[in-house]
């Protein structure tokens, strides 16, 4: 079999459902497109923790901020697992994090926003969690399986996390008027960001990583299910969606929105959001800060 | 110094057996191990862990050997179907039936 023969092989072989194991020969093209798609995943995960970590001093009783830091810790550990896979298709870690240090790779929109107030928290928790774990339960069917396996542990963490922004966002909702306001200032900032997380919508006849099932589910596809089962839990809570075009057709199934600002995404993901550069002037600063400890652990293992 | 990958598997009781959960980079067992438990044991999911260095597992997946084309159901339970034959066996004895066949869920 030539090298054709066993690419053609391969795609047919990952197309039609077929998994793919990190020692297992691959496609050159099909390495790189899950690498990406990885590495991106474990870049959001890390940066994903800033907009929270600046809450654990400000959280509003000791279980809040047990929850807020365990929810930190579980958020890091996920980059780490993430990477882990990553590195196996042939990048470094130390290379991975110069690259997104460097602003060359990408993290996830929503991370690049501030946060201003603890209702901010509560719907960062909820709803981006949410919109996260209909993406991630979608990657359990991955053709990518250490990548499938993993998504598998994330989620099951991730569910903790939504019963826990569910919770502040409860509470405040059951507080003073004052409170109520918080988590709907909260909702109106939060909105546009969560409706352009999925992406624009792509077509699936050319989208390589819906074709070779790194993903089994489109863009567009994520997003009517996130509302699907998000809208009602936010309206049954008195709050409103800041889009008047926001209905579900009952003819076709499907919510009717207004379109996202896809020009904000495109701007937002590299790198000129309202928070991107300090958030990775901040880890600039940390992975210079904490050279000494990398070097002692794995002097001392050496 | 460089490191190395080593697999995890972890068992969720005692008793149970041991699936895989993931794999940690370190450069020893001592961080392998600390890798280990905070990735696969901080929710208390797991009794037990083994850490074992990716290198040290030997792989076979030759469909030749493990999914070769032939008929193999003699190897299991569900490859024999007696329940007609029972019937019969029991009508030529005479018996009264009714008892559940052997080996048939």
């Amino acid at each position: 079999m030539n090298e054709v023969q066993r690419s053609e092989a391969f795609y047919a072989h990952v197309s039609t459902g077929g998994k793919v194991e990190a020692d297992d020969w691959m496609a050159d093209d099909y390495r790189a497109a899950v690498l990406k798609f990885v590495e991106m995943h474990a870049n959001s995960e890390l940066m994903g923790v800033l907009p929270e970590r600046d809450w654990i001093l400000r959280a509003p009783n000791l279980r809040r901020k047990l929850a807020l830091t365990s929810k930190i810790q579980d958020e890091v550990g996920h980059a780490q697992l993430l990477y882990r896979v990553a590195e196996d298709l042939g990048k470094s870690r130390d290379a991975m994090l110069a690259d997104l240090l460097a602003g060359k790779t990408k993290f996830h929109n929503v991370f690049h926003y501030p946060t201003r107030s603890w209702a901010d928290v509560g719907i960062i928790a909820w709803l981006v969690d949410a919109a996260a774990i209909v993406s991630q339960q979608a990657l359990r069917d991955s053709s990518y399986a250490p990548y499938a396996r993993t998504m598998k542990k994330i989620c099951w963490e991730e569910s903790v996390h939504i019963m826990h922004g569910r919770d502040v966002v409860l509470t405040l909702m059951t507080g003073t008027d004052r409170q109520r306001e918080l988590v709907q200032e909260a909702l109106n900032r939060w909105w546009g960001p969560l409706m352009q997380m999925h992406g624009p919508p792509t077509d699936p006849a050319t989208d390589r990583d819906l074709i070779w099932q790194i993903k089994s589910k489109g863009n567009e596809q994520l997003r009517q299910e996130f509302l699907s089962i998000y809208v009602p839990r936010i309206w049954e809570l008195g709050l409103t969606i800041p889009d008047p075009e926001l209905r579900h057709d009952e003819a076709t199934g499907r919510w009717h929105y207004t379109e996202p600002d896809w020009d904000e995404l495109r701007s937002v993901v590299t790198g000129h959001g309202p928070m991107s550069q300090e958030r990775l002037e901040f880890r600039r600063f940390h992975r210079a800060e904490t050279q000494w400890v990398r070097d002692a652990v794995l002097g001392a293992a050496a | 110094m460089a490191d190395r990958v080593w697999e995890v598997f972890r068992q969720e009781a005692e008793g149970d057996p041991f699936i895989h959960g993931g794999s940690v980079n370190a450069p020893d067992e001592e961080l392998a191990m600390h890798y280990a438990r905070e990735f696969y044991g901080r929710r208390q999911e797991s009794v037990r862990l083994w850490v074992v260095p990716r290198e040290a597992i030997v792989e076979l997946d030759d469909p030749d050997l493990l999914q070769p084309p032939f008929d193999r159901s003699f190897k299991r339970p569900g490859g024999y179907l007696i329940k007609h034959k029972l019937e019969a066996a029991r009508e030529r004895a005479g018996s009264p039936g009714g008892g559940e066949p052997e080996g048939e869920a």
